[in-house]
């Protein structure tokens, strides 16, 4: 077995992540197939699919998200910083690609085929934005006379401004939530916080004055009555036909109704099916890797892993605490996927680095490596 | 000696090197001065950590109201079921026959969300109902909504073969449907209800608009002992009437024939009828234009009987006695038109003659004398201007000239340039025969003290005395008299407009009408007959106006209904200057 006795890398690595998070994670994931089993072959019959299609493709996502989060977690700081830069510069290259080359599907263009892969380059953006925003804002704290907060405004900007041409609201809100978030942690004087999310509401207002269905969205949320409200309306009811226990597998119905029910709306779902008791250790699932990864993250010496980690963990609860809220109507609607439980194969591969990143950055390593690498802030200066 | 030097790492220098001015002040403004950036990021983290678990708390608590929420489409079907049950109450004839009343039915529905196999449901479905459009089934039970209504109102034999086929999602619930025994009778004043059962059209939809539809709202309708509504009409009278206009419709070949029968005294109508109309059971018949109810919804120039208007006035003035003259020796120029009587006769003629006679250039010369803005006001108090509205939501806005000349009074002395709805000229002739008062007319029932409380004195009693005198006249010797029967003391006025195509009167097109009053020393009832575009018959020698079809139609209508709204038989009356007018001069 694995034994402390023996240093080969899977032992080390065995003995210093943090197994706690990663058996949420894999029971999180677990969940997802589950779900899915229950979600999605509705939509494969309505496509013409055979109706495990979608189930298959989860699994098949699944095993190489995997061995991604797996991997991930043997790096190294530094080489999680490398390989994000690598990441997020590929990504940018492809956002912009979509642009040009995406195909349209439902009015925006985020999608771009590569050797026959159909790949959401927003997704892989995301946790390579956070570590690279983290990484700048531990430098602002460590050498002031580099001017990393500018870089970090600049990036933000500019990784807006793509997301926003897409147009992808959903993942640019998301993006600027952490980024707000990690700046926010970086230690800067309330009034900036105040100032940012003034300029977040301002944001808010324009999208609210100019695009018309971001208003409607908002409008039927405030007075249901104003528009249809389908999809909200169909996923309360299925929570409450599920009751406590569900209807038992395959016994859905709203599933057949509701046509993001593998996606966007698979929490509801799966309510029916199996019950609030199983959605409560979902969010349970979801609460504990969040405050885990933070709690880890407020015990790091280390600037940057504090930040990354931090930023990372915030990005995977927003996504999945927004997706719930919007399936139990709690916020306006917005379309955003449950982290490895809803289907789609660029998010659970991003889903899966982004973990694998927070799985190698919370791995306890020995003070002297980190001395060694020469990160440590010097204790007692300010 | 082995010194042991600390060797500052390269961080330690960084630190200690002095910060450029500038540099300075941006930390300071971003994070304030002398702080632990390392201890307030802790804290914030901290804080993030109790933003999330509160969020998912949050959640939590939410996905536990849903748990004990109870299940809502139950309550939902429950509501869905009042909203159809909607009760409506018995419409009654004044005499107690029922004319709408509610019958219950199964209607059959389905959920599409909840049926297993489509193509079975269908195959089961059209076999026992094969009238089902198979494309539209598939469609409706191939959506995504969780009802739909496959058919409404179905018979209790076909729910008991779909209850027996046992099809997953497919189900029935008790409807009202509106039935109106009397078919098409009364369909212009009853109106009738869409599948939902709410009224759309008539007194249907009065009721509905009387706050029927508000009760459905709150859940109070579903009861069927609503108080059942009484009617005016009366279901003899409206029948007799309406088989003599469509007698008269087919002998005289007319677009249309028209009717009303007015108590003069609680403006109570007691037979209305607007031929061709539509069986209310079968309302689809209602889109029809050429079935619109043409005594409400229809405007018209009325013709000579708006010359009882022109007399009335004259009268009422006090300036203008029955002895009066005008002078009809030569045609009124005016203009560029020439205003001409259909019988000259080339002399002075006094009032009576001027009716009788039926002359325009009397009537104009008549309405010249008094003025313009006399006249106009004189046709505003009696009614003639302004939108006549009953309980029927139908109903039309008379046409005015857009400006009233000294030409508009010419013409609408006899009857033309000013278009209103027949009811409103009948409403403002019974004002004449009852004694002076103008009363709304009503479909409900009315008693005579109630309609003295909304009605208005416009005219001088003794005013209508002597138009009681002129309209027994007429019919003794006048244009009226094919309308005479024995033992009733008719009086009545004809009217016969030329329709207006393509902004020019049509001398083949023509409005014919006919206002009896019955019996005239006394009136009670005032009958109204219309024809639009009557086409001459064998037996009326080539002529189309209402002396010889508007007349002799009200002559058989009222012997018909004279029995049935009990009016008693009296022969051997002397004429009407001695009966009426005798009384008249009495009464001064």
């Amino acid at each position: 077995m694995v034994s402390r006795a023996q240093r080969t890398p899977f032992v080390s690595w065995w003995w210093t992540v943090d197994r706690l998070l990663l058996a949420a994670v894999l029971i999180v994931m677990l969940a997802g197939v589950v779900l899915s089993l229950a979600a999605s072959p509705p939509v494969a019959a309505r496509l013409g699919l055979d109706a495990f299609y979608f189930v298959n493709r989860h699994v098949m996502y699944i095993l190489p998200a995997i061995a991604v989060m797996i991997a991930t977690s043997f790096l190294s700081p530094r080489q999680i910083r490398r390989l994000s830069l690598a990441v997020f510069v590929g990504s940018i290259i492809l956002l912009v690609a979509t642009l040009f080359f995406g195909a349209e599907i439902k009015g925006a263009r985020r999608w771009i085929v590569i050797l026959g892969v159909n790949i959401q380059p927003s997704e892989f953006l995301k946790p390579a934005f956070v570590i690279l925003t983290s990484w700048l804002f531990a430098e602002s704290a460590r050498k002031p006379d580099v001017p990393a907060n500018t870089f970090a405004l600049m990036l933000l900007l500019g990784v807006l401004t793509l997301l926003v041409l897409q147009p992808d609201f959903g993942q640019a809100m998301l993006v600027a939530l952490v980024w707000g978030a990690l700046f926010f942690m970086a230690g800067m004087r309330l009034i900036w916080v105040a100032g940012l999310l003034g300029a977040a509401a301002v944001g808010l207002l324009g999208a609210y004055a100019t695009i018309p269905h971001v208003a409607r969205r908002i409008k039927r949320f405030l007075d249901p009555a104003s528009g249809d409200t389908f999809q909200v309306d169909m996923a309360i009811d299925s929570f409450m036909r599920g009751g406590w226990f569900g209807r038992g597998p395959g016994e859905g119905t709203v599933k057949r109704v509701l046509p993001d029910s593998h996606a966007d709306f698979v929490f509801a779902v799966g309510a029916e099916e199996f019950g609030i008791v199983l959605c409560l250790i979902i969010v349970a699932l979801f609460a504990f890797i969040v405050i885990r990864a933070l709690t880890n993250a407020m015990r790091n010496e280390d600037a940057f892993a504090r930040f990354a980690t931090a930023g990372l963990a915030m990005l995977f609860g927003m996504q999945s605490a927004i997706n719930m809220a919007v399936n139990l109507a709690l916020i306006p609607a917005k379309g955003m996927t449950l982290p490895f439980i809803s289907y789609g194969g660029s998010s659970m591969i991003s889903l899966a680095f982004g973990t694998g990143m927070l799985l190698a950055l919370t791995r306890e390593r020995p003070k002297a490596e980190l001395v060694g690498e020469g990160l440590i802030l010097a204790p007692g200066r300010a | 000696m082995d010194e042991q030097v600390e060797i500052p790492s390269p961080l330690e220098i960084a630190a200690a090197r002095p910060m450029p001015w500038h540099r300075r002040v941006i930390q300071g403004l971003l994070y304030g001065r002398n702080v632990d950036r390392h201890r307030k990021a802790k804290a914030r983290i901290g804080l993030a950590i109790l933003g999330f678990s509160i969020v998912y708390m949050i959640i939590a608590a939410k996905l536990v109201v849903f748990a004990v929420a109870p299940e809502s489409h139950v309550a939902r079907r429950g509501r869905a079921q009042d909203a159809v049950a909607t009760a409506r109450p018995d419409i009654l004839d004044r005499r107690g026959r029922i004319l709408a009343t509610d019958v219950k039915m199964p209607s059959l529905f389905a959920e599409p969300r909840r049926i297993i196999d489509v193509d079975e449901a269908i195959e089961l479905l059209t076999a026992v109902m094969p009238d089902l459009d198979t494309n539209e089934l598939r469609e409706r039970l191939g959506s995504k909504r969780g009802f739909v209504w496959l058919k409404r109102e179905i018979t209790a034999k076909q729910q008991q073969e779909i209850h027996r086929l046992g099809i997953p999602g497919v189900g029935f619930l008790t409807e009202n449907k509106r039935v109106y025994p009397s078919g098409p009778e009364v369909s212009h004043v009853i109106g009738h209800v869409n599948i939902d059962n709410q009224g759309i059209a008539g007194l249907e939809k009065w009721l509905d608009s009387r706050g029927l539809a508000d009760l459905h709202l709150a859940g109070f309708a579903t009861d069927r002992q609503q108080k059942p509504i009484e009617l005016a009409v009366d279901l003899a009278v409206q029948h007799a009437l309406r088989e003599e206009l469509m007698a008269a419709r087919t002998k005289f070949k007319a677009k249309a024939t028209a009717g009303v029968v007015l108590d003069v005294k609680s403006g109570e109508i007691l037979a209305m009828v607007s031929e061709p109309d539509y069986d209310p059971n079968n309302p689809r018949e209602a889109l029809d234009p050429d079935r619109i109810n043409r005594l409400t919804t229809g405007v018209y120039e009325m013709g000579s009987t708006f010359k009882v208007f022109t007399v009335a006035m004259a009268l009422d003035s006090g300036k203008i006695s029955l002895a009066s003259t005008f002078d009809a020796r030569q045609s009124l120029r005016y203009g560029r038109f020439a205003i001409k009587d259909d019988h000259p006769l080339g002399r002075m003629l006094t009032v009576p003659e001027v009716f009788t006679y039926s002359s325009n250039i009397g009537a104009a010369r008549m309405a010249l004398s008094l003025g313009v803005d006399n006249h106009r006001a004189f046709l505003g108090r009696l009614g003639q201007l302004n939108r006549l509205r009953t309980e029927l939501p139908e109903s039309a806005e008379p046409i005015l000239p857009r400006r009233w000349g000294e030409l508009n009074t010419v013409t609408i002395a006899f009857g033309h340039g000013l278009s209103v709805a027949p009811l409103q000229a009948l409403m403002g002739v019974a004002a004449t025969m009852n004694g002076g008062y103008l009363i709304p007319p009503t479909f409900l029932k009315r008693s005579p003290e109630e309609a003295m409380q909304v009605g208005k004195q416009v005219l001088k009693p003794d005013t209508s005395l002597k138009m009681r005198y002129l309209m027994r006249l007429n019919a003794e010797i006048g244009t009226g008299k094919k309308a005479d029967v024995n033992g009733y003391y008719i009086g009545g006025k004809t009217g016969t407009a030329e329709k207006v195509v393509g902004g020019r009167y049509a001398k083949n097109k023509l409005l014919t009408d006919f206002m009896a009053v019955l019996p005239a020393d006394d009136p009670k009832y005032l009958l109204l007959i219309m024809l639009d575009e009557p086409q001459a018959a064998p037996d009326t020698h080539g002529f189309a106006t209402a002396g010889w079809n508007a007349a002799p139609t009200a002559s058989k209508v009222i012997a018909r209904v004279g029995p049935l709204l009990g009016l008693e038989p009296r022969f051997d009356l002397p004429t009407a200057d001695r009966l009426i007018l005798a009384s008249a001069r009495e009464s001064r």
